[in-house]
């Protein structure tokens, strides 16, 4: 008996660490350091930021993703792709949320290529809500010799394919430095602490008011750089609300049942009394 | 068990299909009146939870598979695509990716605490050999399936994996290379290497159905083993698994449900790697090639060996290694409960698992290469030495005289007689 309790205890506790866990480490961006730690030239330095995605119920903040949207629109967009989304996604549920006219408009600032028409022959039209953003280079090859060789990484699901994500991202749009005494970059690269090697070949773009923001946020690159990382992380995790909402119900819904089935396991347990043989 | 059958259909159809087909008698007899042991604890339920997660699988992959594209340049953004444009295709895919760790979980749990109460002795030796053939089944599956979404990791854990049949070259020269582009289906992981993937990892989960099917059947010949190791004397000792055992693992499958809800809805990236989110590129390496956690003990044994043949020969023997427990572990007794030396070794064994998954997830170098190898000897010493010395040499503890004592203690007298209503027929 004492060893069935304690190992229902167990796996109890287990439970509930693993869900503290989660919920420690999606949390854990909340507590951003006091105190940044200290400077290390070999360790790439990420600090934690604080996310409305954040945590188990969290969302996205909608004005921060079109700020977001908009950077990546006007800075980000000359170099690096974004082949997963399309424009039709700026309007849907549990992101910018752009109004309907608004993505459209956006779709069409865009000039496609299209075709071949009946003549057999390419031809440009204004982008529609349909079609996949726009890519800077009609191939990698182009792209790179427009970079010095270096090839820009599709954006699309880039919060998840770092580790830090968001946070990663933040640290390396405000990481630019001069090289500290010693260290040379390479022709062509950049110093930047958070980036591993701390040689990046994409040059320091954002600056102070590049980006005109219309709701009264301040345009500092820490701005632009948190906007853009809370947009990419909505690229990346599209359904991250969805999951949040359908999460909280599923968990109402499994512990409500545990607790019946709990109560149901121990009637039925009750029944054996003493050294008899137990009934059906 | 072999039990008598108490089932009766009532309704004309009922009797008519039993006289031809009687699966509703196999069903009532093996899974409703089945006489289980009355003090299985909260281990036991992870059978249940096994067939369960198998179920969930299945059911998502199937579903998945209507939607992925198995080429090279098609896989990665057709998982996207399940991501974001497949009605409800992020729970399908998150709970298959999440569920592979909820099924290793579990399946590493079982696995232990066959080897804790000694579920592997006389006469349940098929039976365990059974469950490693589905861990083997299990471990291939998983590997395949992880491929398949052709990010950075899984196209270099297939290139590394795949190349370790080249180390059947120190055997005969060639041998390795011609087996590996035999696999491969060309001269480099790609799309032929991506299709068969995917062909197999479609059928190796009915594989596994189809040895869960004999597991089952292997286990409700003998019946369960309980935390005792003692036999069953008598129908005392067991109870009807409905609804003693249908409830109790009902419970526990909740809570492990309620645990894999947690990583599936709140962080069900945690147990993935960053790297796979970047489309797989055969022209750059990743600076660490690290296998999912579920595998980690078994590269840190495959790195321990400096040589690549031997290495892959550990490999493989740290699991193969398990089909000659029966015959490795010597002790008349079956519960580790009762076993105070043998007891140490076995938890001793467990933390080697555990660490060896840490140093598998670290680079092979310095300490960790040190610590890899001494637990490596560990885990090999375990089977080969300790448990056939300990099981001769150790003086077990007194075991209980039933089940039910080992339940309600000695103490009160036995009932003069069981209630005529309560008699089952058993044959034990």
């Amino acid at each position: 008996m004492t060893l069935r309790r304690s190992a229902l205890a167990g796996l109890a506790i287990a439970a509930l660490l693993v869900a503290i866990g989660a919920t420690a480490t999606l949390h854990a961006a909340d507590e951003a350091p006091a105190t940044p730690p200290a400077h290390n030239h070999d360790e790439p330095v990420i600090e934690s930021q604080s996310w409305s995605f954040n945590g188990p119920f969290g969302t996205f903040d909608r004005a921060q993703l079109q700020r977001g949207y908009r950077v990546y629109h006007d800075v980000c967009s000359t170099c690096h792709s974004m082949r997963l989304l399309s424009y039709r996604n700026l309007g849907e549920t549990g992101g910018p949320e752009f109004p309907k006219d608004a993505v459209e408009a956006l779709a069409a600032q865009a000039e496609m290529t299209d075709g071949p028409n009946d003549k057999g022959e390419m031809f440009k039209r204004p982008g529609r809500p349909s079609d996949r953003f726009r890519q800077p280079f009609p191939n990698p090859e182009t792209a790179r010799v427009a970079n010095n060789g270096a090839l820009p990484p599709d954006l699309s699901v880039m919060a998840k394919a770092r580790e830090g994500g968001p946070d990663y991202i933040h640290a390396l749009l405000t990481g630019y430095r001069d090289p500290p005494a010693g260290f040379k970059p390479a022709p062509g690269m950049h110093y930047n602490k958070a980036f591993p090697g701390h040689q990046i070949a994409m040059p320091p773009l954002l600056s102070d008011g590049v980006v005109t923001y219309t709701d009264g946020t301040k345009p500092t690159v820490d701005n632009y750089a948190r906007d853009v990382a809370a947009y990419l992380m909505w690229t990346a995790e599209p359904k991250l609300e969805e999951r949040h909402k359908l999460g909280l119900r599923v968990m109402v819904f499994l512990i409500a049942f545990a607790v019946i089935m709990y109560l149901a396991k121990r009637a039925v347990w009750a029944r054996m009394h003493g050294h008899a043989a137990p009934t059906a | 068990m072999a039990h008598a059958s108490s089932y009766q259909p009532t309704s004309s159809f009922g009797q008519w299909l039993d006289a031809r087909l009687p699966v509703g008698r196999v069903m009532h007899d093996q899974f409703m009146t089945f006489p289980t042991p009355r003090n299985l604890n909260y281990w036991w339920t992870f059978g249940g939870i096994l067939t369960f997660m198998l179920a969930v699988q299945i059911a998502t992959g199937v579903v998945l598979a209507m939607h992925y594209v198995p080429t090279p340049e098609g896989a990665f953004d057709s998982v996207e695509t399940i991501m974001r444009d497949v009605n409800w295709g992020w729970l399908l895919r998150y709970s298959h990716a999440v569920g592979g760790s909820m099924f290793f979980l579990a399946a590493y749990i079982h696995t232990f605490r066959g080897l804790y109460y000694g579920s592997y002795k006389a006469p349940r030796e098929v039976l365990w050999i059974l469950g490693v053939l589905i861990l083997l089944l299990m471990i291939a599956t998983a590997f395949m399936g992880y491929s398949l979404v052709w990010g950075q990791m899984s196209f270099w854990a297939v290139t590394v994996i795949t190349n370790l049949f080249s180390s059947l070259d120190a055997v005969i020269p060639g041998l390795g290379t011609k087996l590996v582009q035999w696999i491969w289906g060309g001269f480099a992981v790609g799309a032929p290497t991506l299709n068969r993937l995917f062909s197999l990892h479609y059928l190796f989960p009915f594989l596994i159905a189809g040895v869960v099917v004999l597991h089952i059947w292997a286990l409700h010949v003998p019946g369960n083993n309980n935390p005792t190791g003692i036999d069953v004397k008598g129908p005392r000792d067991t109870v009807p698994f409905h609804p003693y055992y249908t409830i109790k693992d009902g419970f526990a499958l909740l809570m492990f449900v309620l645990l894999f809800a947690v990583l599936l809805f709140y962080a069900p990236n945690l147990l993935g790697h960053s790297d796979n989110y970047i489309p797989a590129n055969p022209l750059q390496t990743p600076p660490h090639i690290v296998p999912e956690w579920y595998f980690l003990p078994f590269y840190a044994v495959l790195r321990a060996i400096p040589n690549k043949l031997m290495g892959v020969i550990a490999l493989i023997s740290s699991i193969a290694i398990l089909f000659f427990v029966p015959w490795l572990d010597t002790s008349k007794v079956r519960s580790t409960r009762y076993r105070p030396i043998y007891k140490w070794f076995f938890w001793v064994f467990v933390v080697t698992a555990i660490v060896l998954g840490y140093l598998g997830s670290q680079p092979p170098e310095g300490w960790y290469l040190i610590f890899g190898r001494i637990f490596t000897a560990y885990y090999f010493l375990f089977f080969l030495v300790v448990m056939p010395v300990v099981g001769l040499l150790e003086k077990p503890a007194k075991l209980p005289g039933s089940i039910t004592e080992s339940v309600l203690g000695p103490d009160e007298p036995l009932p003069l007689s069981v209630p005529k209503a309560r008699q089952r027929e058993q044959v034990l």
